[in-house]
């Protein structure tokens, strides 16, 4: 029944965000606002999570390919695609979620706990429509940018990691690369991205909207927001490999 | 104006507001009291539209509120400001990003001529040199001049203000009071103020209405106060020794006898 209850109000505030602005401009410099939270925050960590995964799956491929008869650039292949399938999209995407979720969670929860929702909503403000949708559609922009980013840094720390530790030259690397290559895999990763980025805005901004109490309340709907996004994350991931690939 | 007639409200089984007619005149300082838990910021609420009515009407000169499509809504509240209990300033602005919001959400002024606004909002408050301040950086009762300086901006119709006092000194309180009183003269506005400060309701009650337990249980004004016979609202108003002594004095005065209580002139 609870399930349904949030299910419910979940809709309605999406649904609720869907008006005409009241000022375009001042949408926009909030999407903008939104953009450089979003993307330029995350950047950091983002860069530093990619690339240390992309490493540490090259070494761990040729750790378990201890077959001579398996070329050394299936390694490059290997990595390849598991960084665009899965790595790039779905553990950006965990990050991102605690990264981005718990701020957009907590900035919501304290604007409505110290009233200043309320005093938007009084000004004449759909205030679904002006903090909400901004962080939505910043995420639609930057999440996928960041997942694309992620990508590359991953392959290439893997590259890296492969020919700093001598497992393989970097031609190796580079020609396991582009052999079979699906360019449809990194359509899929953007599939992901867009699925992603739609859970990491929408599921903490309705925690954080809807939370009522004080500080202690705003520190648990940051923690339930962040934890539902990450088990909606895994859940998508599955749903879409199931139906896509 | 502001009219509300036979206004119900309640939560699950619990009556908050129980029927409650009341006229909220223009150009007068229209004060709800009550204790805590007797309905008065529900039924605030419920005329700014942040809560819906059970049933009854609320009337704004005349167009009925409770029955509008939000579009309407968006419009009339346009017209409507207000001061919340902790001011509710957007904490990532300065004091004039905050007062400029409502000309940069509603207005095509240009940004001299908002500024000038704004500037102009804020020395009517008597807050100089605070405009790129941040709200963590100013005191509660500056933070209250900025709020109201919000709320006015626009020239609004109706000014609505939640225990503007909360948490302030009691010099600061009249200052605050003070201020709500003259724009509220100065605006000619339809000013609802929700307090439990009795320097206020006798200070700036134009007109006043008790609330207890969801009902409407007193009204008049802050003359007619000292003179009420209804025990509840003297009980509220009246609770310390103190108080009993100075309505006793006044009662007396107001009789023309001279007063002999504790703390009676000889």
């Amino acid at each position: 029944m609870n399930f349904f209850n949030h299910f419910g109000r979940y809709i309605l505030m999406i649904r609720g965000m869907l008006t005409k602005p009241e000022n375009w401009r001042m949408y926009w410099k909030e999407l903008m606002h939104q953009c450089s939270d979003i993307g330029i925050g995350s950047l950091g960590i983002v860069m530093v999570v990619a690339l240390f995964i992309g490493a540490v799956s090259t070494l761990q491929t040729a750790y378990q390919l201890v077959s001579n008869l398996i070329p050394k650039s299936t390694i490059a292949q290997i990595v390849r695609d598991t960084v665009i399938l899965e790595f790039a999209p779905t553990i950006t995407c965990i990050v991102l979620a605690g990264v981005v979720g718990s701020k957009i969670a907590s900035e919501l929860g304290n604007m409505r706990v110290s009233e200043q929702i309320d005093a938007l909503e009084i000004m004449g403000i759909n205030t679904k429509a002006y903090l909400i949708m901004p962080k939505i559609l910043a995420s639609f922009i930057m999440i996928p940018l960041l997942v694309i980013i992620a990508g590359v840094l991953g392959i290439w720390g893997g590259r890296l990691a492969g020919v700093m530790s001598g497992i393989l030259a970097p031609e190796e690397f580079d020609g396991g690369l582009l052999s079979g290559f699906l360019p449809f895999n990194v359509a899929f990763a953007l599939y992901k991205a867009y699925t992603f980025a739609f859970i990491i805005s929408s599921i903490p901004a309705y925690f954080g909207y809807f939370v009522q109490g004080g500080a202690l309340e705003i520190g648990k709907a940051s923690t339930t927001a962040v934890v539902t996004s990450c088990i909606m994350i895994l859940f998508a991931d599955y749903i879409l490999a199931a139906l896509l690939l | 104006m502001i009219e509300i007639k036979d206004l119900k409200k309640s939560f699950g089984d619990k009556v908050v507001i129980n029927g409650v007619s009341a006229v909220m005149e223009t150009g007068k300082a229209n004060l709800i009291i009550g204790a805590s838990g007797s309905g008065k910021t529900v039924l605030m609420k419920c005329l700014v539209g942040l809560f819906e009515p059970d049933s009854g009407e609320i009337l704004y000169s005349g167009r009925n509120f409770t029955e509008m499509e939000n579009e309407g809504r968006k419009e009339l509240r346009q017209q409507i400001g207000m001061l919340f209990q902790g001011s509710a300033l957007f904490d990532s602005q300065t004091v004039e990003q905050n007062v400029m919001f409502p000309l940069n959400m509603f207005t095509r002024l240009t940004y001299p001529e908002k500024v000038k606004k704004v500037n102009e909002v804020l020395e009517r408050v008597n807050l100089k040199d605070a405009n790129k301040k941040y709200p963590a950086e100013i005191s509660g009762g500056m933070k209250k001049r900025v709020g109201i300086a919000r709320a006015i901006v626009l020239n609004p119709k109706y000014l609505f203000c939640d225990e503007p006092n909360s948490g302030l000194d009691p010099q600061t309180s009249l200052v605050i009071d003070k201020l709500i009183y003259e724009v509220t003269k100065e605006y000619n506005m339809t000013t609802v103020i929700n307090t439990h400060d009795m320097n206020s309701v006798m200070e700036i009650g134009d007109h006043i209405i008790y609330m207890h337990q969801g009902e409407k249980e007193w009204e008049g004004n802050n003359k007619q106060i000292i003179y009420s016979k209804s025990k509840k609202l003297n009980d509220f108003i009246f609770a310390s020794e103190f108080l009993q002594d100075v309505k006793e004095m006044r009662m007396l005065e107001a009789e023309g006898k001279a007063p002999n209580g504790k703390n009676g002139n000889k």
